[in-house]
């Protein structure tokens, strides 16, 4: 009935002068600290939840949900400028943005992950206004079964993000589904893989995983010989992507919008994929396959999108059921519970101003965090010209802060520098560590949900096959499976690698 | 500020007074306080313990920070605890599971009832037995036979091993001698979401978790935990009035390190005794849907009688479900 009352009420409360305020402290404060190469967004909002209690409760939202878009344009940039993914999604972002940065063009990277983060933010804002109640009833419907199909659908895409043999990538895959085995088993409390280390018993951090094989990884390397650091010698060129860039760019950035948006909404991981699953269909629709991987810029469009719509769309449950759908949401959670606002069905009745001025604020947050951004590209990029030695040490340091201050544990230390051994030995052998990334945070979801699964049906398998969701995305498993096994395709692909040879 | 500065010239004014030596435990707190959680930041537990923190940090005139040790089942908070000085500086603010994780978990690094002294309750968080809102039986009689016909058909979530809805669970199959599907998850929040999405049938969990699902109509409540009706929904029956004897709370206590002088843990019992009467922290309580302990639970004697009983009483429901965390 009366959406535009209700935005209109919304405006009205995130535009206040105290409100804007708090909303740009928030994003401003987020991109700083999501800057910092180790901080995920999760670690963020955990330090800085206590300075957000003194805050009204409408203030407090607004300024953590800025906080928490903010961390992820930090964490994109980091992915971008020197490979250091802050969390999931931007591993895949650090795929192409730091091939990108590398041939001198990090401030058009940049400048196409926020353009494309905002658009998918405006239109996932408005997603939220209009559709949020009846997209909560389709989350619903993901019950352990539907899950399990889509993690299966996740991880078979998962294989395309390799840009080299698909052998080694499915082995990532399988190294990935490993690692995320070590811990406690959920179901029966046996313990899997942790040789003692009660450290170990909620699982390897995956802050400390992805710190490693991406960062300590790609830093070791830059140590190793002085004339390949690439970064450094190419001349940074034109900050704004060229009319070309914005012609390539619209595409990607539309479809990862979209994706971005559906996945978004579904607790418990679906937000996960939306990045990974974007990179899978920009790289199939491409003309220019090959380019992937080597600085393709709708592999850093798309998943930006993607990355933000979903990041919008996961407060659907959240403002809806008062269900948190990823561990930051679960923060906010505790935020308003602490201001004496209890989440769930009637937040939107109870505390109009709070529900709409928090959606408000999202539309505002992204404008901020855009008009934020693009004049800081020069300067992020500018970060590259200081000399390594500086650098370096500098970049260890944060990443070690960072990983420590989530839970406060020094094994995640010690995993840091035995998952950079590990990274770096992968460079050598030409494996790539974002399929290992989606199989180590796939891999215990996927076990978890077909357990589950199998546990309600009473071990009866059809389960998958009889109920319509997880049909459908399991016939979408094989089609993608024959596209990669299709032989036109794979004989396109041997070409492809001749022409890189 | 008016207080520090009074807070000061009573530190000043005491050290005057008491001429030499033997001051500095009635002279604590001189330094900030830091509070173990054993969970991540934004939970149940983190609420209550902020809450109380703040209260506390007025009355001893020293900053109570909270810091997040998660991991584990709470062990990892607890041992951290069992390791520090034992100079009232360093609190924990831990739940049931300290008692539970004394028989969960087969090899502690620290003995549960010889590692920690003791500072008072602070609130005993009532369950309530929910399920989807489609589930047939009517009410809590129709719900038990229901429970017992179709046992082999009818699921129960509960929030992963050691969780309130874990014990909760635990309790309530032994108490019906009816073996049912258990579908575990990690945390409250998926285990709420299937339940609401019909996913699974039924599950027992802490009001702080249930009340606003049950307001809002996604769930309906069948029973609540606690001994007495719970003010928040007067005409929800309890267990104990189908089942004399049953009840659960997830209650929630304040330990010191083993060895903490007398008069330290003495007052802080004080003063988490006054935090309890804090309008701001009973209010927020109440609407978390729990009241805080008594003056008379707030005490360590209290604490230490609970945690007593509590390890003798999980012990053999723990060990007759054969479940374990390690």
């Amino acid at each position: 009935m009366n959406i535009f009352d209700n935005l209109i009420l919304g405006f009205q409360t995130a535009a206040t002068p105290e409100n804007l305020l708090f909303c740009l402290a928030g994003v401003l404060l987020g991109t700083l600290v999501g800057v910092l190469p180790g901080l995920g967004v999760t670690a963020t909002i955990a330090m800085l939840l206590p300075l957000t209690f003194q805050l009204g409760p409408t203030s407090a939202l607004i300024m953590l949900a800025g906080i928490y878009y903010g961390a992820q344009y930090g964490g994109s940039t980091t992915a971008i400028l020197i490979n250091l993914p802050g969390e999931s999604s931007s591993a895949v972002t650090a795929i192409d943005g730091y091939q990108m940065a590398r041939k001198g063009r990090a401030g058009t990277a940049l400048a196409v992950a926020a353009l494309g983060s905002f658009f998918a933010g405006c239109v996932s804002t408005l997603l939220v206004a209009i559709f949020a109640p009846p997209l909560t009833t389709v989350a619903l419907k993901f019950g352990p079964a539907e899950y399990f199909s889509l993690m299966l659908l996740g991880l078979v895409a998962s294989i395309a993000l390799a840009h080299g043999s698909i052998l080694k990538a499915l082995a990532m895959v399988v190294l990935g589904l490993l690692l995320g085995l070590v811990g406690t088993d959920v179901f029966t409390g046996s313990e899997r893989f942790i040789f003692g280390v009660r450290e170990f018993a909620d699982g390897l951090s995956f802050v400390a995983l992805a710190v490693g094989v991406f960062g300590v990884a790609e830093i070791l390397r830059n140590l190793e010989d002085e004339k390949t650091r690439t970064v450094l010698q190419t001349k940074v060129s034109n900050l704004w992507p060229s009319k070309e860039d914005f012609r390539r760019m619209a595409g990607p950035v539309l479809r990862g919008t979209g994706i971005g948006s559906l996945l978004g909404i579904l607790p418990g991981g679906g937000a996960i994929l939306a990045s990974f699953a974007a990179y899978t269909v920009e790289k199939r629709i491409s003309k220019h396959p090959e380019e992937f991987g080597k600085g393709a810029i709708e592999g850093v469009a798309g998943p930006e999108s993607a990355n933000n719509a979903g990041a919008q769309t996961s407060f659907i449950p959240l403002l809806t059921l008062g269900i948190p759908a990823n561990p930051v949401m679960a923060l906010m959670v505790g935020a308003m519970i602490i201001q004496g606002i209890t989440p769930g069905p009637g937040v939107a009745a109870e505390k109009p101003d709070l529900f709409w001025g928090l959606i408000a604020s999202m539309w505002i947050g992204n404008l901020l965090l855009l008009l934020l951004n693009l004049p800081l590209i020069g300067l992020w990029v500018k970060m590259l010209t200081v000399p390594y030695y500086i650098l370096f040490p500098i970049i260890m340091a944060f990443c070690s802060v960072g990983v420590y201050s989530v839970n406060g544990n020094a094994f995640d230390l010690y995993s840091i520098c035995a998952f950079g051994l590990v990274g770096y030995l992968m460079l050598k052998l030409k494996c790539e560590p974002a399929p290992l990334l989606l199989g180590f945070v796939l891999g215990p979801m996927m076990e978890e949900n077909l357990r589950r699964a199998m546990l309600i049906s009473r071990g009866d398998p059809t389960t998958f096959l009889t109920r319509p969701i997880s049909a459908g995305l399991l016939i979408a498993t094989v089609l993608v499976l024959l596209v990669v096994l299709l032989p036109s395709i794979r004989k396109r692909r041997e070409e492809v690698f001749q022409e890189e040879d | 500020m008016r207080f520090s500065i009074f807070a000061q010239s009573g530190a000043v004014a005491l050290a005057l007074a008491l001429s030499t030596g033997a001051a500095s435990a009635q002279q604590y707190p001189t330094r900030q306080i830091t509070m173990i959680v054993p969970f991540s930041a934004g939970g149940p537990t983190d609420t209550v313990a902020r809450l109380v923190a703040e209260s506390m940090t007025k009355d001893l005139g020293q900053t109570i920070i909270v810091e997040n040790v998660g991991g584990a089942g709470g062990t990892l908070g607890a041992a951290r605890l069992a390791a520090s000085a034992p100079d009232g500086y360093t609190l924990l603010l831990h739940h049931i599971g300290m008692a539970t994780s004394d028989t969960l978990y087969r090899k502690l690094p620290y003995k549960t009832l010889e590692a920690f002294d003791y500072v008072g309750l602070v609130t005993d968080v009532p369950m309530t037995i929910v399920a989807r809102k489609d589930f047939p039986p009517g009410d809590l009689p129709g719900l038990i036979s229901y429970l017992k016909e179709n046992a082999d058909d009818v699921n129960m979530a509960n929030a992963g091993l050691g969780a309130a809805s874990h014990l909760c669970g635990m309790m309530l199959l032994s108490a019906l001698e009816t073996p049912i599907q258990t579908i575990p998850y990690k945390g409250t929040g998926p285990a709420m979401t299937d339940l609401i999405g019909g996913q699974v049938d039924f599950m027992c969990d802490q009001t702080t978790n249930t009340t606003t699902q049950i307001n809002g109509g996604t769930i309906k409540a069948y029973a609540a935990t606690s001994p007495e009706r719970l003010a928040i929904f007067p005409d929800l029956p309890t267990m104990n009035e189908v089942i004399p004897g049953f009840q659960a709370g997830i209650w929630h206590g304040i330990y010191t390190p083993a060895g903490t002088p007398d008069e330290v843990n003495r007052r802080l019992s004080a003063s988490l005794q006054k935090a309890l009467t804090d309008p701001n922290v009973v209010t927020r309580f109440a609407e978390l849907g729990t009241a805080p302990s008594t003056a008379e639970e707030a005490t360590p004697e209290a604490l230490k009688a609970k945690l007593e009983a509590e390890v003798a009483l999980w012990r053999p429901i723990i060990e007759a479900a054969g479940q374990y965390a390690d």
